[in-house]
């Protein structure tokens, strides 16, 4: 079982901000180290050109269609792909495990961009439920609305909603950072357990229920806090590191952080500990 | 699953048979055990519309059975001889299959009460709907099953809702598909996504009450408790906004009027429906491709939040 302990040594990502934890015991954190990234590949990937781009019309593929379509384009070299006429259509974008510039002139259905890693990508529309589910690298941008589960079970990468987005979002995330231009709906950051979530606007009701750990910060008025989902002092980090984020998702940069909210969880509910429902029982 | 759908075109007239048989073909993978149209036509508002069945179209699960066809005449004639005991005119008969039955009524009545529960009192037989623009019809088979059989295509009217069924809580049958009749209430229809755990609380308390229902579809309480509060004195959006609260589980459901469209949705926000609005159009679905299927080009969309409710009006 694993544990969370606060320790004096601090890494760069620690000193920066990034991690505010150390997990110790039989589960070991570990960092991605530059040096050895030509090491690291996924079997199916392809060395692509940024500069080479091509369009793909999708309207009368079916979505199985169209994602073999944009891995053939992805094995002929094309690192930019612009995706014409989704409409709607569902898992749209799946499994891309590859650096690459995908653009999609229009709006997914369910489960857009699930399960990626590495793509830049940007939709000129909306999005339906669990967009980027499961995300573990890249940035995905949306420039409308988006529906419920957004980023759910994500572990990386920047989700970036310019609109408002569903219940759920960022349930069961363990890493990486959702941004949330307008509104968020119920249940956000529901059972998160690491990451970061930003919402610009209001959100609704039971916030951070049952959070683990992870940070929410939000910009409006909160419907209310889920259980375990407590305030925390917003920092001067916080505020930097809001700001850059902002900046970097081209999203709210002259917004006014110092006034955001800053939820955490209070760890009253977590099962971390190696105590025995007996022992647990004495503790209460 | 299961999946709803529903449009309201404002100021005018269209092909709403059509464009919503479009939407529910597209929601096809979320069950097509059934599928149900409630249909507001352009009527000239004098006569009432009755769709009623004397039988059953039976499929896996039902507690229904098949019957001869002689059987179902036999019930038409009683209902026949009832509404001539009535004094309600039947001015138009259509009996699209042995079934299934679609009157024009010359009937002079506000109270639908008293009518329904002297026609529904012949054995097997259920009014689908009742109202001077609203059509039920629903069957077994997917949209364009349906629509092809019964002809819907051609329907042209200012709104609509509809139901693809994934049968889960009941059988397959009729009687168990959507939309439901806001019984007795003309031109009030409903459909729902979703399941409610406090079905049968409620529905004792309704009975109690006086109020009829026809399957053990969970989704026939929603129509069941808004027509109750409308007979208590609620507007449609009161009745809607009340059953935040008085319905438990989770759900989104569309109910119609003759002049109005409206939707709900519970506080968990647990079932999904994306909506459009435009000056001159709403379309809803459980998924954008049900919407798309009516608006291609690029528009804007949302999801309506947590415990939201809307009305909107031709």
């Amino acid at each position: 079982m694993a544990n969370l302990k606060t320790v004096s040594k601090k890494s760069k990502a620690q000193s920066m901000g990034m991690h505010t934890e150390v997990l110790t015991g039989r589960t070991q954190q570990k960092f991605f180290n530059p040096d050895e990234a030509e090491n690291f590949y996924y079997f199916g990937t392809y060395d692509v050109d940024f500069n080479k781009r091509t369009e793909l019309d999708v309207k009368d593929m079916t979505a199985p269609e169209a994602n073999k379509e944009i891995d053939n384009l992805m094995s002929q070299g094309y690192g930019t792909i612009v995706i014409k006429n989704p409409q709607g259509k569902h898992s749209l974008g799946v499994g891309i495990l590859n650096k690459l510039n995908l653009i999609f002139e229009g709006s997914l259905g369910y489960f857009g961009m699930g399960s990626c890693d590495g793509p830049i990508v940007r939709i000129n529309g909306r999005v339906g439920w669990s967009c980027a589910e499961n995300l573990m690298a890249g940035k995905v941008v949306i420039e409308k609305n988006a529906g419920s589960c957004f980023g759910a079970a994500i572990r990386g990468g920047d989700l970036i909603c310019k609109g408002s987005v569903g219940a759920r979002t960022g349930i069961d995330m363990k890493g990486g950072t959702i941004i949330i231009g307008g509104d968020a709906g119920a249940f956000t950051g529901f059972m998160m357990q690491r990451g970061r979530i930003i919402i610009l606007g209001d959100v609704g009701i039971n916030l951070g229920d049952s959070m683990y750990d992870g940070t929410i910060f939000v910009g409006g008025e909160i419907g209310s806090y889920g259980s375990d989902a407590v305030d925390s002092e917003l920092t001067s980090s916080d505020q930097d590191w809001l700001k850059r984020k902002l900046k970097v998702a081209e999203i709210g940069e002259n917004f006014n952080v110092s006034k955001m909210k800053k939820i955490v969880a209070g760890k009253k509910l977590w099962n971390y500990d190696n105590l025995e429902p007996t022992e647990k029982k004495g503790a209460i | 699953m299961c999946g709803i759908a529903g449009l309201i075109h404002r100021g005018k007239s269209s092909n709403v048979g059509s464009e919503l048989q479009g939407m529910l073909q597209a929601l096809k993978h979320r069950g097509e055990d059934s599928t149900g149209y409630a249909l507001y036509g352009d009527t000239d508002g004098k006569n009432f519309i009755m769709r009623f069945k004397v039988g059953e179209n039976v499929g896996e699960g039902s507690s229904s059975i098949m019957e001869d066809v002689s059987v179902y005449d036999e019930r038409k004639k009683i209902v026949d001889q009832t509404l001539s005991e009535m004094g309600a005119k039947v001015v138009k008969e259509e009996r699209t299959l042995p079934y299934s039955l679609r009157y024009e009524i010359d009937y002079d009545t506000k109270d639908l009460l008293d009518f329904s529960q002297r026609i529904e009192s012949i054995p097997s037989v259920e009014i689908l709907s009742m109202g001077k623009s609203l059509e039920v019809i629903k069957d077994l088979g997917n949209a364009k099953m349906v629509c092809d059989r019964y002809s819907l295509d051609k329907v042209v009217g200012t709104h609509a809702i509809g139901h693809a069924r994934m049968a889960t809580e009941s059988g397959v049958d009729i009687k168990s598909a959507h939309p439901f009749w806001g019984y007795p209430f003309s031109d009030v229809s409903v459909v729902h996504n979703g399941q409610l755990t406090n079905y049968w609380n409620n529905r004792r308390v309704l009975e109690n009450k006086g109020m009829r229902f026809m399957s053990e579809c969970d989704s026939e309480l929603i129509a069941v408790y808004i027509a109750e509060k409308m007979r208590h004195g609620a507007t449609l959006e009161e009745g809607m906004k009340e059953s935040l609260t008085g319905l438990d589980g989770v759900f989104t459901y569309f109910v119609a009027t003759k002049d109005s469209l409206g939707m709900a949705k519970d506080t968990m926000a647990a079932k999904p429906l994306v909506l459009y609005e435009s000056d001159d159009l709403v379309a809803m679905g459980s998924e954008e491709i049900a919407i798309r299927s009516v608006l291609p080009q690029e528009i804007d969309t949302y999801d309506p939040f947590d415990g939201e409710v809307k009305v909107w009006q031709i």
